[in-house]
């Protein structure tokens, strides 16, 4: 299974051309919130950005994934990250905001209380994730950027995605 | 210009494929003798001819060797200068599979089996070597002496004749060699040169070849290009003892000459095969029109377009939908009228554009029954028994996935019933039945299923033998079972109650494979037979793997689709008839069976209420031999649903066989009641 997170996929949008260019090697990041938390992925992964749909539920399924829904044809998971990492209230309305990830040639939906905007960050901007010992899992995170005197948590999506305690694909040989 | 050759040979490849499976139909019509004609060699002959070409060009020496002595052998066969012996189709046989073995190993770029290659190369040789049984009676189309000085060649390619990769150059030096040769360019189509496109033809050729080549073998030059251009051969001695260009068909059919060669002049950039208007339509150029009327087209490219009507399907259901609510919409009548008629028609248009497209992937059931022949033919010499393979229906349509996966079930039958099913020739003496066994292959449509039968009229299936095995085995066994119960015994793992293991059959690894493989498509298998009579096996699948007939229930939200064939009803309960086991356990009756009853919501997690079985529905599922009652809350209805993968953006569902959108956008699971019932089974 591919654990890599590569700068560029295939299926991605790109980015503003300029931006990235006059900043050297910055990276864009897609910054949403959850709780009082600022998070950041990379703009590479994400399709699109829509409402919350109605889910059909799928047996045996944890908690935190919602649901399938129909995305122009496809089915597509849609995984709440406010009940993952136990932040926000969990409400569904009309300003549920869901972000379509393209992960590892699948797509996931992946539920945050707001999409906030689009930050270019160069790598001097982002420092690595502080160790909290054993009581909270840094695995998932790329490292920590700062942006206006804003705190903003990079997540590896991929890694995160593609982890076996989402329970999102199935094992590579099963 | 570089062209990156490897590109093709994949299409090599394919093509090479259905030449030999030409072949070996050919071949098999040779032996059974009778109805073979000239044709039939030649067809042989080309096929053959087209793999060593392309084996050249792609590089698979080794194929071209082999096929280089094929082709010597069926030429002599084609001019009549040999006989076709039975010992010689079988080498021919053998040396299809050979090549075909060739041709995997090319493709896994594995090396070749050379032990194979080697015995087959001296089968060949040795049949090549011995001499030719003079054979009594020259055809007409035999080669010409050569009376001949030498042949005028009026040789007019089309413009696209460099995109298909030949090379006029080429073929002249390949004429030279056979004698002295004369080459005039005509310029009178040349453009000027801004127009001039690199990869077309503007120059016709005449040409003068002096020597003792026969017309074969000029002809044999422009094998390659016959159908991309006009060719006239004519002798250069009017006066020669040769026939009318016409004759000319064995190699090469020509077009009729000065008509096709004016045709040309007369519309100069002209690439269509100006052939249409000539005179030459004989079989062989009538076959070669239908040939270029189709096209190549990868699965994927097809898949695609079938996902994409799909979804025109889902959002032409979502639009009428909302049309249904336009009624209490305060709308302009003549507006709301105009817009429910094109939603009308766009209903209509889109059946029919999803009928057309389902179409494409669907292929001919020959494209299965087609190996049998071989099958056969191998297994009764192996055997030792007479067997007649009638094939009916090849023409019934398929989806080409089941038809692919059918075809190892069907092997295992055909086998099956030639091994056990038929007698050897002298038990069908004693019996009073011709010696010759029949084995029938039959596929047919009936309503919206394909239905496959293999049939032989063999000895049918023991009710005792099946009986006492089963007994053995410690299956529960019945005085009183059905035959059709009783039949059902040999679809058990490990059944089997041949008297000897052979390497054909016997061991009793297949049947339940068989069955597994079916249900796995959707379909169901059923078993006919009398004793003495012969048994038939009756398989029944859906068309397609893309569209499944289901029912859709309603579990306290949600909405879940139900295969069609694994319903067997659904009921009202009475209060009466539902029971509880053990003070949990629900049971159902129903006419005197008492069947588990699991309410859907528990199975699938809905976290609704379980309403009271009284006042819900019951739906009965059957699958794999094994009958379980499902609660739902209501039936919904029943529709035709497009199958959608869950795991191919999620993971495997235990219970769910995949997923569908309906009408309103909403996914609803199918249900794999397969699974629900094996599990059931197992917590029992």
């Amino acid at each position: 299974m591919s654990m890599q997170t590569h700068g560029t996929h295939a299926h991605a949008k790109h980015g503003k051309g300029e931006a990235q260019a006059a900043a050297g090697i910055a990276n864009e990041y897609l910054t949403f919130t959850l709780g009082e938390e600022e998070y950041g992925v990379d703009i590479l992964k994400v399709q699109e950005i829509r409402g919350y749909d109605t889910v059909t539920r799928i047996p045996e399924a944890p908690a935190f994934i919602k649901g399938v829904i129909n995305l122009r044809g496809t089915i597509v998971p849609v995984v709440d990250m406010r009940i993952k990492f136990h932040l926000g209230k969990v409400e569904y309305n009309q300003f549920t905001v869901m972000i379509i990830l393209n992960i590892a040639k699948r797509v996931v939906g992946m539920v945050v209380d707001g999409v906030s905007d689009v930050l270019a960050l160069n790598d001097e901007a982002i420092r690595p994730a502080p160790e909290f010992g054993s009581s909270i899992d840094t695995r998932y995170i790329r490292g920590i950027g700062t942006v206006d005197q804003r705190m903003l948590i990079l997540m590896d999506i991929e890694r995160l995605m593609s982890s076996e305690e989402m329970a999102l694909m199935d094992r590579a040989v099963q | 210009m570089a062209v990156d050759i490897s590109r093709f040979r994949q299409v090599f490849l394919d093509e090479s494929r259905e030449n030999l499976q030409a072949m070996e139909q050919g071949l098999l019509k040779l032996e059974q003798g009778g109805g073979a004609t000239a044709e039939d060699i030649n067809t042989i002959f080309r096929a053959a001819h087209s793999i060593k070409g392309g084996a050249g060009t792609f590089g698979f020496a080794e194929i071209g060797e082999v096929t280089h002595l094929l082709e010597t052998l069926l030429d002599q066969m084609r001019s009549a200068k040999r006989e076709v012996t039975s010992g010689a189709v079988t080498v021919l046989l053998q040396s299809v599979d050979v090549v075909r073995g060739m041709l995997d190993a090319g493709e896994k770029e594995r090396a070749n089996d050379a032990q194979a290659v080697a015995a087959l190369t001296e089968a060949l040789q040795h049949i090549l070597g011995s001499a030719p049984a003079a054979a009594a009676a020259r055809p007409v189309e035999a080669p010409a002496k050569p009376a001949t000085q030498g042949w005028r060649i009026r040789f007019a390619p089309h413009a696209h004749l460099l995109r298909s990769g030949n090379e006029p150059g080429r073929i002249f030096r390949e004429l030279a060699r056979m004698g002295s040769l004369k080459v005039e360019a005509d310029l009178a189509r040349l453009p000027a040169l801004p127009q001039c496109e690199p990869e077309s033809v503007y120059l016709s050729w005449t040409l003068s070849l002096e020597g003792a080549a026969t017309r074969e073998q000029v002809a044999d030059v422009f094998a390659w290009v016959e159908g991309d251009c006009d060719l006239a051969i004519e002798p250069i001695a009017p006066a020669a003892a040769e026939p009318k260009p016409a004759e000319a068909r064995t190699a090469a059919p020509v077009p009729a000459a000065a008509e096709t060669a004016e045709a040309v002049v007369d519309k100069p950039a002209a690439d269509k095969p100006a052939e249409k208007g000539g005179k030459a339509a004989d079989k062989a150029t009538a076959e070669r029109a239908a040939e270029s009327s189709s096209i190549r087209v990868s699965v994927e490219k097809v898949d695609s377009l079938i996902n994409l009507v799909g979804e025109l399907v889902i959002t032409e259901a979502m639009l009428k939908q909302i049309s249904g609510l336009l009624d209490g919409a305060e709308l302009d009548p003549a507006l709301a009228e105009k817009l429910l008629n094109g939603i009308a028609q766009l209903d209509r248009n889109t059946r029919d554009l999803q009928d057309a497209v389902m179409s494409v992937r669907m292929l001919p059931m020959d494209f299965a029954f087609s190996r049998f022949p071989r099958v056969v033919r191998d297994l009764a010499a192996k055997l030792g028994k007479k067997v007649r393979l009638r094939t009916e229906g090849e023409q019934t349509e398929l989806d080409k996935g089941v038809i692919e996966k059918i075809v190892d079930p069907l092997n295992h039958l055909v086998r099956n019933s030639l091994d056990h099913g038929l007698e050897t020739p002298e038990d069908r003496r004693k019996a009073g039945k011709d010696e010759t066994g029949t084995i029938t292959l039959r596929a047919a449509h009936q309503g919206g299923n394909v239905v496959i039968e293999v049939a032989d009229d063999g000895r049918g299936l023991s009710r005792d033998k099946i009986l006492a095995t089963a007994e053995k085995r410690g299956l529960p066994v019945r005085e009183d079972m059905t035959d059709e119960e009783v039949w059902q015994f040999i679809f058990m793992p490990g059944f089997s109650t041949a008297d000897k293991v052979t390497d054909v059959s016997g061991r009793g690894v297949g049947m339940d494979v068989v069955k597994r493989n079916i249900v796995e498509l959707g379909g169901q298998v059923d078993i006919e037979s009398e004793v003495g009579e012969g048994t038939t096996i009756t398989i029944r699948l859906p068309l397609t793997l893309a569209i499944l007939d289901g029912m859709s229930v309603r579990v306290g939200d949600e909405i879940f689709i139900i295969p069609l064939n694994f319903v067997v009803e659904s009921l009202q309960p009475a209060v009466k008839d539902v029971k509880t086991v053990t003070g949990r356990g629900r049971v159902v009756k129903v006419r005197d069976e008492y069947l588990t009853l699991v309410p859907m919501h528990e199975l699938y997690g809905v976290g609704a209420e379980v309403p009271r079985p009284q006042e819900a529905i019951v739906v009965i599922l059957e699958a794999e031999g094994r009958k379980l009652a499902v609660l739902v809350d209501e039936l919904v209805g029943q529709q035709q649903v497009v199958i959608k993968s869950l795991d191919s953006n999620y993971r495997r569902v235990h219970g769910v066989s995949g997923a569908t959108i309906l009408g309103d956008g909403r996914v609803a699971l199918i249900v794999d009641a397969g699974a629900l019932t094996r599990t059931m089974s197992k917590a029992a």
